[in-house]
């Protein structure tokens, strides 16, 4: 019993002791993508333009049409639950302002988070992972070429201005999906309730979406990283570094947002 | 290979460990300029993490590694850059870029470290494909490459800097022995043109004897032997002998120490 005991808590030990150590890599790998971005041209590890391009261009226009879809869907489905619930308290007209003010805050960068770590986080983790294991990383390193200039910058840079984007049109839909259910219920055309939407809005709240959809995009590029440095053991583990980064991803996407919501509402 | 030619490579007292375990034990090794050094020894001896140390991938426990008369684990980025593209490495598995054809993969350290236009870059590295007889694959992924044409285009990548030092880690594993006969001939013909140094980590046999000035024999982290093809050959040294005569490593245990082995959970070689 007391060697169960034992090795449970080893386990638990060695979890802890891993978790702190990739949480560690990961802030030293968003520190070093800095240092080389503003130093890099002076140590001969140029950050390509085109590179950083290229992934927002990845990262944004081939999750655009999943964003879209899935956000309308969201809109609407608030629609259907928002009414329902307001009936209730006779407050239906208020069903407009709800589902604004909560997509631009809330559901638009959460819903937008977890479809790009599912896309563009478990593809840098694989990625990664397949350089390490195919020695590509050690190639890098051994033609000078900095494996965190040259691999993690260009995804993150890319994820940081690709998620506000996404965002920005997740927004649009989800109010736009809310219209089309609302307009019947609150007799109203949906120029007229996009318009309204738009009049309800502060910039703070766009704002609050968008400061997340930022944090959101380091935490996919960062834990994405982490998980394709570490890879060991071939196929398998760029298999199990690409299921936990999409996890960790968006258990880490969560916290922030519980977190950011919190200070950002103050 | 003119043996008053200043060293390249100085490896003095080389100690290294993975966790516990020591894996080189004080290795002394020099390479002189326009030398093919061959490093050959059983799985595990140390040959390979012997050249990571000399690539400057891992940090040695004691003993320093002097590459073109510079400590590179003490040299600052800059220094070290310059060194790396002194030095060209042809990886076993070829390591080329997964993602660029084989054009974009010898083009890369020229477009990362050189201010040469896009035109001159591609006819550079169609130049290094023609060197290593892969002329007119240029445009090919890796996946579409055989595993002589993925080394071969590994040392096109290798060399398009025109480096002092080469690197090759297991050139002929896996290949053919035509295929490898040719990589051989590609070694000593790039010595000879180009008058590079080179490092060879293998244990295909007739490769070394083919290739080397000298060759050195690692031995659980120990350097056991270092002489030329006909010294090797006279070696009297029984594990060089067992190597070159590909007999079977029997290790003599106590019977406590196997008993130990098969009923231990957490046991481990020391």
């Amino acid at each position: 019993m007391s060697k169960f005991i034992t090795k449970q808590i080893e386990f638990v030990g060695m979890a802890a002791y891993q978790a702190i150590e990739r949480f560690g890599f990961a802030i030293r790998l968003f520190w070093d993508s800095f240092y080389w971005l503003f130093v890099g041209r002076r140590y001969k590890q140029r950050v390509r333009f085109h590179q950083i391009v290229e992934q927002v261009r990845v990262n944004c226009f081939d999750a655009l049409l999943i964003v879209l879809a899935l956000s309308f869907v969201v809109g609407m489905m608030l629609a259907i639950q928002l009414i329902y619930a307001l009936t209730e308290f006779g407050a239906e007209s208020e069903v407009l302002r709800a589902i604004a003010k909560s997509v631009t805050r809330e559901f638009s960068p959460l819903i937008t988070g977890v479809i790009v770590a599912g896309r563009s986080g478990a593809a840098i983790a694989a990625r990664i992972g397949s350089q390490v294991v195919s020695q590509e990383i050690d190639a890098l390193k051994v033609m000078g070429i900095v494996p965190v200039r040259y691999l993690v910058l260009p995804p993150l840079l890319g994820l940081m201005v690709a998620m506000p984007l996404l965002v920005i049109c997740a927004d649009f839909m989800s109010i736009l999906g809310g219209a089309v259910f609302a307009v019947g219920r609150l007799d109203m055309s949906i120029m007229a309730y996009m318009v309204e939407s738009l009049n309800i809005l502060l910039v703070n709240d766009i704002m609050q979406g968008l400061i997340k959809s930022v944090a959101f995009g380091i935490i996919i590029a960062l834990v994405g990283a982490t998980m394709g440095f570490h890879v060991t053991g071939g196929a398998e583990g760029v298999g199990k570094a690409t299921t936990s980064a999409v996890v960790t991803s968006i258990a880490f996407i969560v916290l922030v947002d519980m977190i950011a919501s919190y200070f950002l509402t103050q | 290979m003119n043996n008053n030619a200043e060293s390249v490579i100085n490896v003095k007292n080389l100690v290294t460990h993975y966790g516990s375990r020591k894996i080189l034990d004080g290795v002394d090794f020099e390479v002189k300029t326009g030398e093919i050094r061959v490093v050959m020894g059983g799985s595990g001896s140390g040959k390979s993490t012997l050249l990571w140390h000399i690539l400057g991938l891992h940090e040695p426990s004691e003993g320093c590694v002097e590459v073109l008369g510079k400590d590179i684990h003490k040299i600052s980025f800059n220094e070290q850059l310059q060194l790396k593209q002194n030095m060209g490495v042809s990886f076993q598995s070829g390591a080329l870029f997964s993602s660029m054809n084989v054009g974009e993969n010898v083009a890369l350290p020229l477009r990362e470290f050189t201010d040469l236009d896009e035109n001159t870059i591609r006819i550079i590295s169609r130049m290094k494909l023609e060197v290593v007889n892969l002329g007119g694959f240029h445009k090919l992924m890796p996946s579409q490459l055989s595993g002589g044409m993925i080394k071969r285009a590994a040392l096109a990548r290798a060399i398009v800097m025109d480096p002092k030092l080469l690197f090759f880690d297991e050139p002929s594993a896996g290949l053919d022995p035509v295929v490898a006969s040719e990589i051989d001939d590609l070694i000593l013909s790039l010595r000879d043109t180009m008058g590079m140094s080179m490092v060879v980590v293998t244990h295909e046999l007739d490769s070394a004897y083919k290739i080397a000035d000298r060759i050195t024999v690692l031995d659980q982290g120990k350097n056991l032997f270092t002489g030329t093809v006909k010294e090797i050959k006279q070696c009297k040294i029984k594990r060089v002998k067992d190597l070159l005569e590909r007999r079977s490593r029997h290790e003599l245990v106590t019977s406590d120490e196997y008993l130990k082995r098969l009923t231990e959970e957490n046991y481990t070689l020391s």
